[in-house]
């Protein structure tokens, strides 16, 4: 059997409005018996529904020397299923009006299609078949395999600072997976077989290890009806696992790397701190670091390290601080300064380092601060906007051991930051043993560390 | 001066969606604007365009009026860079800056609250703008490292070598942020002079999506843009797409080559540009059913990603794609990239083929409407090109009205599988430039 609609014709313009409802953004959510987790959010302003099935699956639940399987399995639940030929999937999709694609981390693979809210039970009959119907015949594999290799070419390979990080990643972490790319490494990746692809999918593709998060103009009774319909039958895997990765030794020792590259033409320099991520009941720290990310290295015209070295000296012509917070594991905060001209990449180190001393002297102007807080809550109003944004703040945390609640506490969390639980949270994390510093460099640039 | 009311013409666009109400609006001091109330979420977005944008660049000041657009926020008013970006954050607004070859784009978010002061300082950005010499050096000294990483980036090496082929000397033959010798020489005064060329009144296209009403949207026109200039550079004129047919290669060391190839194409206002928007869609249009990502990444693995696309410029007009593809699959890549254009050319679409993509078309468009932002740029952008607001309404039935027989003769129309130019960047295995 196919999936294949009778009158295409008559789908295009029979899109009719819900009655306009005030609240964007309102969430429902409830688990169906076999352990699915459902998460439905509403926005009644367009006639559209942002589709999503989440695993609790990624690149760092991999088995060791077999990298990038996650991500290759992405790709290959895009071929036949018992029910669908190779591509009908997509086919369908498009010949709905809807687009779809797929996306992998260390932590979650995650599928999605956005379409007219009247297809969603189409689009879970076809999700929830390929979720345990899976073929893979060895043609697809070889082709397939190609195409990931193509794109570790286009990704990684063609690109110098993808190269840098690449390898200071694997620097930072001595024992965790996190160390091992997502795409995988190229000599791992060339021999990834059927085998190891089958093994993965039926390791983790179960609706007891998923999360359907349905975003849009639809209505929470509906959406269940239409999961316990075609998700329901489905049977859980039972007794999976607890996610329990390689934990990282005591760090001891800094780090530091070069990678030098005939294609970079701007050098820059990059440090990688160890830091912690939100946990569930616990995400104090990791709103702090978020804060702290901000006032060093947000906008540049404002931030700690921007205003030092781009306005009040011209050591750079960029700088910025990173954090994600929503992570399984310890994550990363990351510095990046891109130097001026004539500035050598050790100048420009030293500049950052002095930079992040004296403000751990002189601490937070309160001014910034509130600005910044003041940002950070307007910024859940201009979320409102895009549902599908809503949709994956969901997907990421609660493949990440956040619940519902931590997510809808977030915001809270982020306005209760003080000043003292930026500078607390700064004090524990820098911490160079703690650290990868790399440089970017061109291959004849002479300069020694 | 005597103060009109504000003037507002209603378009109901049913039956795409039965609220959009696009309001045509005229301030009192005579700016019009397209306005959707929304007044579910507390803030509005603001899309501005003024036509022209880097094609109104002066002659040897290449880059200048990009350079411009990134000092519009460095510094306005009495209020210097960090002063401005400091009491932007204060009102938690947004304000985005760019310039592409055809026009200069404003976009602004700002919560309903802070309305007034928001509107202040864009104002303040677009009509007295400091161009102080610290941020002039600051900010050229970040398009200078941009620039510096284009020498070594073959995505952009292909551009720019695609660009100077297809459009000699006219601005769309060069990148539109200059090179590092065309920026090294700019001097406050070429600011200005960019400045007074791209910001004028004769050139503004204004779309509003939000928590306002027609005549409180009518007030920020009028103080967003009543002091600002009535003109400023004439439009540049239309250029030839002129590329002979053949393969470009530009050595670069590295694992995988990129391929950027097109010829001549079709205009905007073309009676068979919907029917060749629809034919594109099938041979390279973006998604997983295409032909192109068929051949050559379905069947083959031969590349991660490739696309057709029309690319109506309002000054030119050609059918463009790209992809990469590695050193020793590259000249196959190319053959079949040949072959599908060919065939594309001779046989056309089929009728399964044409409406699949009639369907997706049709149903994908209603799907862009879904937020504030999204239809603040539609908005703007379909003023830009000319569109009046019941496009929206009309649009899928043009898409609809293609028929099998004028798709395959649009199609056979537009590909021309003898004038191909391919640029090809890095060492690909058995191939090498024509002449």
């Amino acid at each position: 059997m196919r999936f294949i609609l009778g009158f295409l014709a008559a789908i295009t313009f029979s899109i009719s409005m819900s009655p306009t409802m005030a609240s964007a953004g309102q969430v429902t959510d409830f688990r169906l018996d076999n352990g699915m987790q459902v998460v439905v959010v509403e926005d009644h302003r367009a006639p559209v529904v942002v589709h999503m099935v989440w695993y609790k699956a990624g690149a760092a639940d991999e088995p060791a020397g077999r990298s990038g399987i996650a991500h290759f399995l992405e790709h290959l639940l895009f071929k036949a299923t018992t029910n669908m030929e190779a591509g009908e999937f997509s086919d369908v999709v498009a010949a709905n009006g809807g687009s779809d694609n797929a996306f992998t981390s260390q932590d979650y693979t995650a599928y999605f299609q956005r379409i007219a809210a009247d297809r969603l039970g189409l689009m879970m009959q076809m999700e929830s078949d390929r979720m345990r119907n899976l073929l893979l015949s060895e043609g697809d594999i070889a082709t397939e395999r190609d195409v990931i290799l193509e794109e570790r070419s286009q990704r990684t390979d063609s690109e110098p600072g993808a190269l840098l990080r690449e390898q200071m990643t694997a620097a930072l972490y001595l024992n965790h997976p996190y160390g091992v790319p997502v795409i995988g490494w190229r000599h791992e990746m060339e021999t990834l077989s059927r085998a190891d692809a089958l093994a993965f999918y039926q390791r983790f593709y179960a609706p007891d290890n998923a999360i359907l998060i349905v975003a849009g103009d639809v209505l929470p009774d509906d959406v269940r009806a239409l999961a316990q319909q075609y998700y329901g039958p489905l049977a859980p895997t039972g007794n999976l696992p607890e996610r329990l990765r390689p934990s990282e030794p005591p760090q001891l020792a800094e780090r530091r790397l070069i990678y030098r590259d005939a294609r970079v033409s701007q050098p820059y320099v990059k440090r990688s701190y160890l830091a912690p991520e939100r946990d569930s009941g616990n995400q104090t720290t990791a709103a702090a670091l978020a804060y702290l990310a901000r006032i060093l290295g947000g906008n540049s015209a404002t931030s700690v390290l921007g205003q030092a070295l781009q306005f009040e000296r011209q050591i750079a012509v960029y700088s910025r601080a990173g954090y994600s917070a929503t992570s399984l594991d310890d994550d990363t905060f990351s510095l990046i300064v891109v130097p001026s001209q004539d500035v050598s990449l050790t100048e420009a180190e030293e500049a950052m380092d002095e930079v992040i001393a004296k403000f751990m002297q002189d601490g937070i102007d309160l001014e910034q601060f509130e600005r910044i807080k003041m940002q950070i809550r307007a910024s859940e109003i201009y979320a409102l906007d895009d549902v599908g944004d809503l949709a994956e703040r969901y997907g990421r945390a609660l493949t990440s051991g956040l619940t519902i609640a931590d997510v809808q506490a977030w915001p809270q969390v982020l306005q209760a930051v003080t000043p003292e639980d930026v500078m607390q949270a700064a004090q524990m994390i820098f911490d160079r043993n703690k650290a990868v510093t790399g440089w970017l460099m061109q291959e004849s640039t002479e300069e020694t560390q | 001066m005597i103060r009109f009311a504000t003037l507002i013409f209603i378009l109901f666009t049913t039956p795409l969606r039965a609220e959009i109400a696009i309001q045509e609006v005229t301030s009192p001091g005579g700016i019009t604007a397209w306005l959707v109330e929304e007044h579910s979420l507390p803030f509005l977005s603001l899309e501005i365009r003024f036509r022209g944008g880097s094609s109104l660049e002066a002659p040897d000041k290449r880059g200048a009026i990009n350079l411009m657009t990134g000092l519009l926020e460095e510094g306005a008013g009495d209020l210097d860079a960090r002063e401005f970006a400091q009491a932007r954050e204060a009102l938690a607004a947004s304000f985005g800056f760019d310039v592409g070859d055809d026009s200069l784009s404003v976009s602004a978010e700002f919560l309903s609250e802070n309305r007034d002061q928001a509107i202040a300082l864009l104002r303040m950005a677009l009509i007295e703008p400091a161009f102080d010499a610290s941020s002039i050096e600051r900010v050229r000294g970040q398009v200078l490292s941009h620039l510096r990483s284009r020498i070594t980036d073959p995505n952009a090496i292909a551009s720019t070598t695609f660009d100077a082929l297809a459009y000699g000397d006219h601005p769309y033959g060069s990148y539109n942020s200059g090179t590092i010798e065309s920026v090294t020489k700019l001097a406050r005064a070429d600011i200005l002079d960019a400045f007074s060329r791209t910001i004028a009144r004769d050139r503004i296209y204004v779309a509003a999506v939000g928590d306002i009403t027609a005549t409180q949207l009518g007030d920020i026109l009028d103080t967003l843009f009543q002091d600002m200039p009535e003109t400023g550079a004439p439009q540049a004129g239309h250029v030839a797409f002129d590329v002979p047919a053949g393969i470009t290669l530009v050595d670069f060391e590295t694992p995988q080559s990129v391929a950027l190839f097109g010829h001549v194409g079709i205009t905007r206002d073309d009676p068979d540009f919907f029917a060749a928007y629809v034919v594109n869609q099938i041979l390279g249009g973006g998604n997983f059913s295409s032909r192109l990502m068929d051949e050559l990444r379905e069947n083959r693995g031969l590349t991660y990603g490739v696309r057709s696309y029309l690319l109506p410029y309002f000054l030119s007009e050609s059918i463009m794609g790209r992809f990469s593809s590695s050193n020793d699959s590259m000249a196959e890549a190319i053959d079949l990239v040949r072959d599908e254009w060919q065939k594309m050319a001779n046989t056309g679409v089929t009728a399964e083929e044409l409406s699949a993509a009639q369907t997706f078309l049709t149903g994908a468009y209603p799907l862009r409407f879904d937020g504030n932002g999204p239809i603040a740029r539609i908005m703007v952008g379909m003023q830009i090109i000319g569109l009046p607001a019941d496009y929206i309404a009309t649009r899928n039935d043009r898409i609809r009205a293609v028929t099998l027989e004028y798709a395959n003769r649009v199609a056979a129309r537009i590909y021309k599988p003898d004038a191909l130019h391919f640029v090809v960047v890095g060492q690909p295995d058995g191939l090498q430039s024509s002449q």
